[in-house]
């Protein structure tokens, strides 16, 4: 017991990390699901790729020497920025291409789309990185590197909290985008009556690939924060990482944006202390192995207990 | 169509367009049978089966040309290149699993993405009596592991029940569910089934971990082992047979009906008498029950198992099988189920090597990188994407749907595809 409470804090601070980067990745499941009624099952590929640009991007810089001699905020902006844009760009392609033409296919059928998208862009990531640079796999220069030690048992590291504090930014920025501005209105309308809102003269497509670009910005943010703290990426990081983050909206409440900010905090928290907790009440038998099931247990248990999610209304069959 | 051209030729009795069906269908098996290693020779084969199927004649015709190129032809050409025969085996075991999976997604509308879950169970059952594994936790004078090759049998039934367990298990608490959040439940269980697999090696040694289990016992029959690559072949042929013949009975029957109604609209169906939760279970149940099956065959043919085999792509796969083939056809489901496997394990391994031979060569410089046997996600993706955008209904789409959903609510030519599919079915 006494163990279990020196090794809680560090776990605590290691769920929120994770936690922090799974709300950024379920708001592009939430915003799209909300313009669109589809689980955009290849948005973990968007926050997949967004790693990889974010990552190039600063592999770039410290080839040509300018990291060194740039503040590491500022290499951090650049390279967000590179994430964002690649990962916006590509979601909105992904629309174009795979969804916009079977947009009022029965629902199934852009969602197998999704599926088939997903995995064509793993393996697209990885023939193009492997040509490129010859190993598909990157690691990402450590851009911050100091570690404030609160007790022995809780180091913080520095870029923990650059990713907590970069995620709270935009996150911020992207609820006052969508609550504030002209834009944000017309997706939370599309959201709301596809068919009205164009009678209000809202161009529908454009809304919706505006949402894709605005979802996979911030799953490319994600990915970019994300290889900012864990350093080695490869094309399959983002399968794992995207059913999480879709099981944070869910937990949440799919359409929800709040709801996908607290969920992935929840999940993230949840995941990284439950399975703690469960190692110790167990004796070891059920170890961080079973940190993916623990994830999809609490999805199954929202889904058959409460599927409209924290903050979300209840998801009910359309007739 | 064919009709009225017997009628404008009577003289020939056949039209041009069914000899040359027959002369290719003809050709292609005598070719390979003369040509046991060439690609094409083999790919002409398969392809035959297609023509077969597509070819209007009595069954009674059909039926013994397709038995003779199964059972003769085949098993003949395997004994001299076993390669091939192990590519048909293993195409075998997907389009057992396609139309397994077909029952569930195609007949019911239900979409599972953790189809391989079941497979799995199916497979570890087996594994674990046939090796000495189960020693480790059952300790009992009479019990004596691995148990004996004629136990494969009743396993098989055993491994069916244990499957449709387990679907009974999940589709109880999450049948409530929409279409898409029930394919994500669905992949979640498919994970936990692997992850678990994967890590009950600890308290208690069960599924021995990521080494796996090895050696497996092969099947016994009358005190004849059946360990060589022809006697799973011809194990494999008569599961499929029985497996197709049981989804085109259920897809006729009551059952069958009452998915389709639940499918298509599933308050109607429900407002019709249709139970709902029973129906769903079934559907569950059957189609993992074939799984499990054909997950004993597997491990029995393999003689090892390990979680890699029963990963979330093996689910994709089996899926990219029947999109490409055809929702809710059972014929769709063997053909996309065949071209798939073909396409993975022969023209894409052949241009792989091709590839290599020619870099060795130095008449291309192409990095190791490209081989395209490595690129199977893109392939399943690219199926599936170009499948649901050009034609969701598949290469060989049911009859019944051409008048349903899948068709009619398309973006582009809803009405005339709409007619088109009532005139197709009406012929």
């Amino acid at each position: 017991m006494e163990q279990l409470l020196h090794i809680l804090p560090q776990s605590l601070l290691d769920g929120l990390t994770l936690g922090f980067v799974y709300a950024m990745v379920a708001l592009g499941y939430t915003m799209i699901y909300g313009v669109m009624e589809l689980i955009n099952f290849a948005h973990s590929e968007v926050f997949m790729v967004g790693a990889f640009a974010g990552t190039e991007m600063l592999l770039f810089l410290q080839s040509r020497g300018y990291l060194s001699a740039m503040p590491a905020p500022v290499a951090l902006i650049v390279a967000l920025l590179a994430g964002i844009l690649m990962s916006g760009t590509l979601g909105m392609l992904i629309e174009r291409i795979a969804y916009r033409p079977i947009r009022y296919a029965p629902r199934l059928v852009p969602f197998i789309s999704a599926i088939g998208v997903s995995f064509f862009l793993q393996d697209a990531v990885r023939l193009i990185e492997g040509l490129w640079k010859n190993a598909f796999y990157l690691t990402a220069p450590t851009l911050f590197t100091s570690v404030i030690t609160i007790t022995p048992e809780l180091r913080v590291p520095a870029k923990s909290l650059i990713v907590i504090l970069a995620a709270l930014v935009m996150m911020l920025a992207l609820n006052i985008f969508v609550t504030r501005s002209k834009w944000g209105k017309a997706i939370r309308a599309v959201a709301q009556d596809k068919e009205t809102a164009s009678l209000m003269s809202i161009n529908v497509n454009s809304v919706i690939a505006l949402t894709f670009f605005v979802g996979g910005g911030m799953g490319g943010a994600a990915g970019t924060l994300f290889a900012t703290q864990y350093s080695l990426i490869d094309p399959y990081i983002g399968f794992i990482l995207g059913i999480k983050a879709f099981t944070a909206a869910v937990l949440g409440g799919i359409g929800s944006i709040p709801g996908a900010m607290v969920g992935g905090l929840l999940l993230g928290i949840l995941e990284s202390t439950g399975i703690v907790i469960l190692g110790f009440a167990t004796h070891g038998a059920i170890g961080i192995e079973y940190k993916d099931v623990l994830a999809f247990v609490i999805l199954i248990i929202i889904l058959i207990f409460k599927p409209g999610g924290i903050l979300g209304e209840e998801v009910r069959e359309k007739a | 169509m064919t009709a009225r051209k017997e009628r404008l030729f009577p003289a020939s009795g056949m039209p041009a367009s069914q000899i040359l069906a027959w002369v290719f269908i003809l050709g292609a098996g005598a070719l390979f049978y003369l040509l046991p290693d060439s690609a094409i020779a083999f790919i002409l084969f398969l392809a035959s089966f297609l023509v077969l199927y597509k070819t209007p004649a009595a069954p009674l015709i059909k039926l013994p040309v397709a038995a003779v190129w199964l059972c003769v032809i085949m098993p003949l050409v395997g004994l001299q290149n076993s390669y091939y025969l192990g590519v048909v085996t293993q195409a075998g075991i997907y389009v057992a699993l396609a139309v397994g999976l077909n029952i569930v997604v195609g007949f019911a509308g239900l979409l599972d993405m953790g189809y391989v879950a079941f497979y799995a169970s199916g497979a570890y059952i087996y594994s674990i009596f046939a090796t000495t594994q189960a020693a480790n936790f059952i300790h009992a004078p009479w019990a004596h592991f691995p148990i004996s090759g004629m136990w494969f049998w009743p396993f098989l039934f055993f491994g069916m029940l244990i499957a449709a367990l387990f679907g009974i298990l999940l589709g109880f608490p999450v049948l409530r569910l929409r279409g898409d959040y029930l394919a994500i439940v669905t992949l979640g269980f498919g994970e936990i089934i692997r992850i678990v697999l994967n890590n009950l090696d600890k308290p208690i040694n069960i599924t021995n971990g990521p080494q796996g289990l090895t050696p497996i016992q092969a099947p016994a029959l009358f005190g004849h082992i059946l360990n060589q690559p022809i006697d799973y072949y011809f194990i494999v042929l008569v599961a499929i047979l029985l497996i197709i013949i049981v989804a085109r009975r259920l897809e006729v029957s009551r059952i069958g009906r009452a998915w389709a109604a639940m499918r298509e609209d599933e308050l109607a169906a429900r407002s019709m008498g249709v139970p709902l939760v029973k129906m769903k279970l079934m559907a569950f149940a059957i189609g993992a029950s074939f799984a499990g099956a054909m997950g004993v065959i597997f491990a029995a043919k393999q003689t090892f198992v390990d979680p890699s085999s029963f990963t979330f792509m093996e689910s994709i796969g089996i899926l990219a099988m029947i999109i490409l083939g055809g929702m809710g056809s059972v014929a769709g489901a063997v053909v996309g189920a065949v071209s798939v496997t073909v396409l993975q394990l022969q023209i894409l391994k052949q241009l792989s090597d091709y590839l290599g031979q020619l870099s060795a060569e130095g008449i291309l410089s192409i990095p190791s990188q490209i081989d395209p046997a490595k690129y199977e996600r893109m392939i399943f993706g690219l199926i599936l994407i170009l499948m649901c955008i050009y034609r969701s209904q598949g290469i060989l789409p049911a009859k019944r749907r051409l008048a349903s959903w899948w068709e009619q609510i398309r973006v582009r030519g809803t009405k005339k595809e709409a007619e088109e599919g009532v005139d197709a079915a009406r012929s």
